[in-house]
């Protein structure tokens, strides 16, 4: 918040500085300019590298058959199958974290704009802020937890991963909905009162209403977020060749744990001279896997941002 | 603050005290559905309090027996558990990986995300520091698993002859010494990696404590006629200091709990070396329970749950002093 250093060591500081030699102090300012930029462009590298990568080696796989079939009795080195399943699994999965997390977060972030005071208050923010920080593998070892107590060991479905999903999504929605609910002016809310309007309407018509646009952003960025989870799925939910819609029974494959599971598999074992083999398929799959995930995520955060900017009502 | 306070009266008028009370007990401005809308948003609120008090004592609770199980019985139920050790000596290498990996991932990531905070505060055209500002945080929006991907299909044959010559020319340097690993699967290459995902937190932070810098500071700068770097320097930089200092613990904290990107780019071993260039010698806590959970059963899964709890417990400590140095200074988290 403050220089540690009193006012009159900062004056002599400055004055020494000031007076020395102008040259150098010109050379100094310019390396640091040349080393800032240099340090973005550093930051830039491996986004780029990542983005060329991913659509370089995904977009070959690329096709109807590999976004429409699963990989149901497709054996190692097969360049049959696809990731139907692991799309529709991660739709599915974090579909039902975000119905658990959009009414908790909503909730909670009105609790503490319009209500809150006081230690509980005090102690939400805080924790929510802590909450952002946990591991995603130790929200996956909860939910095993805490569902295996109830349907006995060795239980995978749907809804764990659903829910070790929503214990990372809700800090999200939280403090995203939090600072939109503030940007609602008061006078909105005086207003209604004025009217006569009970508090609880006032939320639900006039604050909730205006702020509607940058709540579908936040959630819509906190699904772009937790879409890309592995390992509470990885752990929590397992994995599988086939096609399950059912996130109440069973295994269900994600995009993630399939791009995982596809490149831990490695190269296939092929015989020489069998032509419907294909070595690196394995890797090929992951790769069509990554690209999928990440056009789901660019996507999110498009339509996010784009949602914000068009119907967010003009307050200033 | 600007919350509203209850509908028509606004605050309570200073009264004699026992009125002011017995208003707020009882809530005399709020009937019918409101005193329950109140309880549902308050309820939410307390929920999420719940929430992760359940997370720890599910973790204490499920980890127990395997604190309390003796070494032989580890030994049998636990693959690749070595014989006649306590499972603090187990879990030890794995906290010290963890650490070793989100440090280093730190100590490479702080320094270029102040770089990049300071460039889009300060140095980046006015119109396009926004957008580029956009662009580092689509840096954190990238899948962990297609770090791993890239990481070891990509980064580590690129990163191999930076560690070839290291460990050739600096392997008097401790970290640097012993075998250099041919396929560069080694914690060297996994900080890297950590480093490149923790950019977008650190730089999200600290750029948010630069721009609130008092632009009455700066501008007295520059009119004492510092340069550009002397008035970040001496302005900028230590208003800013308790906000990147928090920044580089958040930082931490998400190099701690990162999983697949340490799971598919290091070869695994359990040592406490400080070799960072050999493979085959570190692991995290993360990586080791995705690793091993899908296969593990009985007494192993609680081992697995117990080394989690040791994770959470680190993780939370520290993100509540990062938290507490931020909270001093309100308006960011790494939520927003």
């Amino acid at each position: 918040m403050n220089t540690t250093i009193s006012a009159a060591e900062a004056m002599q500081q400055t004055k020494e500085m000031l007076t020395a030699s102008g040259q150098r102090r010109k050379n100094v300012d310019r390396m640091m300019t040349v080393v800032i930029w240099f340090c973005f462009a550093l930051a830039l590298a491996p986004l780029v590298s990542l983005l060329w990568t991913v659509l370089g080696n995904g977009i070959g796989r690329m096709s109807i058959d590999f976004l429409t079939l699963s990989m149901r009795n497709v054996f190692p080195g097969d360049p049959g199958g696809g990731i139907y399943h692991a799309i529709v699994g991660t739709l599915i999965i974090t579909g039902f974290a975000a119905l658990i997390s959009v009414p908790v977060g909503v909730l909670t972030a009105i609790y503490l704009v319009e209500y809150g005071r006081g230690p509980l208050a005090r102690a939400v923010t805080f924790f929510v802020d802590v909450m952002t920080g946990i591991p995603s593998i130790v929200a996956g070892l909860f939910v095993v937890a805490l569902f295996t107590l109830i349907l006995g060991p060795g239980a995978r479905i749907g809804v764990m991963g659903a829910v070790a999903l929503s214990v990372l999504m809700i800090p999200v929605v939280v403090r995203s909905s939090e600072e939109m609910l503030k940007l609602v002016p008061n006078e909105l809310r005086e207003a209604s009162y004025a009217l006569g309007v009970p508090k609880w309407l006032t939320i639900l018509r006039v604050v909730l209403r205006t702020s509607v646009a940058g709540l579908t952003t936040g959630v819509l960025l906190a699904v772009a977020r937790v879409i890309g989870e592995t390992a509470p799925l990885l752990i929590a939910v397992g994995v599988t060749d086939s096609f399950n819609v059912n996130p109440f029974d069973g295994r269900m494959m994600t995009l993630p744990v399939f791009a995982y599971r596809e490149y831990s598999q490695g190269n296939a074992p092929c015989r020489e001279g069998d032509l419907g083999c294909v070595t690196d398929i394995a890797f090929q799959n992951a790769w069509g896997a990554a690209l999928t995930l990440i056009a789901i995520v660019m996507l999110l955060n498009i339509v996010g941002r784009l949602v914000n900017r068009w119907f967010a009502p003009k307050l200033r | 603050m600007t919350i509203t306070d209850s509908p028509p009266s606004g605050e309570a008028p200073p009264g004699p005290r026992g009125r002011v009370v017995r208003r707020r007990a009882s809530g005399d401005t709020e009937r019918g559905f409101s005193r329950i809308f109140r309880w549902i948003a308050t309820g939410a609120g307390a929920l999420i309090l719940a929430v992760l008090a359940a997370v720890a004592l599910f973790l204490i609770a499920r980890g127990w027996p395997a604190i309390t199980a003796t070494p032989a019985e580890l030994a049998d139920s636990v693959p690749r558990y070595p014989d006649d050790t306590s499972l603090v000596a187990y879990v030890g290498p794995l906290v010290f990986g963890t650490l070793l990996a989100a440090v280093l991932a730190l100590l490479l990531a702080t320094p270029v995300g102040m770089g990049i905070a300071l460039f889009i505060s300060h140095y980046a055209p006015r119109r396009l520091a926004q957008g580029l500002g956009y662009l580092v945080d689509l840096l954190a929006a990238i899948p962990s698993v297609i770090y791993g991907l890239w990481g070891f299909l990509v980064l580590a044959p690129v990163l191999k002859p930076v560690w070839f010559w290291l460990g050739e020319n600096a392997s008097w340097f401790p970290l640097f010494a012993g075998k250099v690993s041919a396929t560069g699967k080694s914690i060297a290459t996994v900080a890297v990696v950590l480093a490149v995902m923790v950019l977008p937190i650190i730089t999200a932070v600290s750029r948010e404590v630069f721009l609130q810098t008092p632009k009455l500071h700066e501008e007295a700068a520059l009119a004492l006629g510092a340069t550009r770097w002397e008035m970040v320097r001496t302005a900028v930089l230590p208003f800013g200091r308790s906000g990147v200092i928090s920044a580089a613990m958040l930082g931490l904290g998400r190099a701690l709990g990162e999983t697949m990107a340490v799971l598919m780019i290091l070869s695994p071993g359990f040592t406490y070396s400080l070799h960072l260039l050999e493979a085959g010698n570190h692991q995290t806590i993360a990586a080791y329970i995705a690793n091993d959970f899908p296969e593990a059963s009985g007494l192993a899964v609680n081992t697995l749950i117990a080394t989690g709890l040791a994770l959470f417990v680190i993780t939370l400590a520290v993100n509540m002093l990062a938290r507490w140095i931020v909270a001093r200074r309100k308006e960011f988290s790494g939520a927003n």
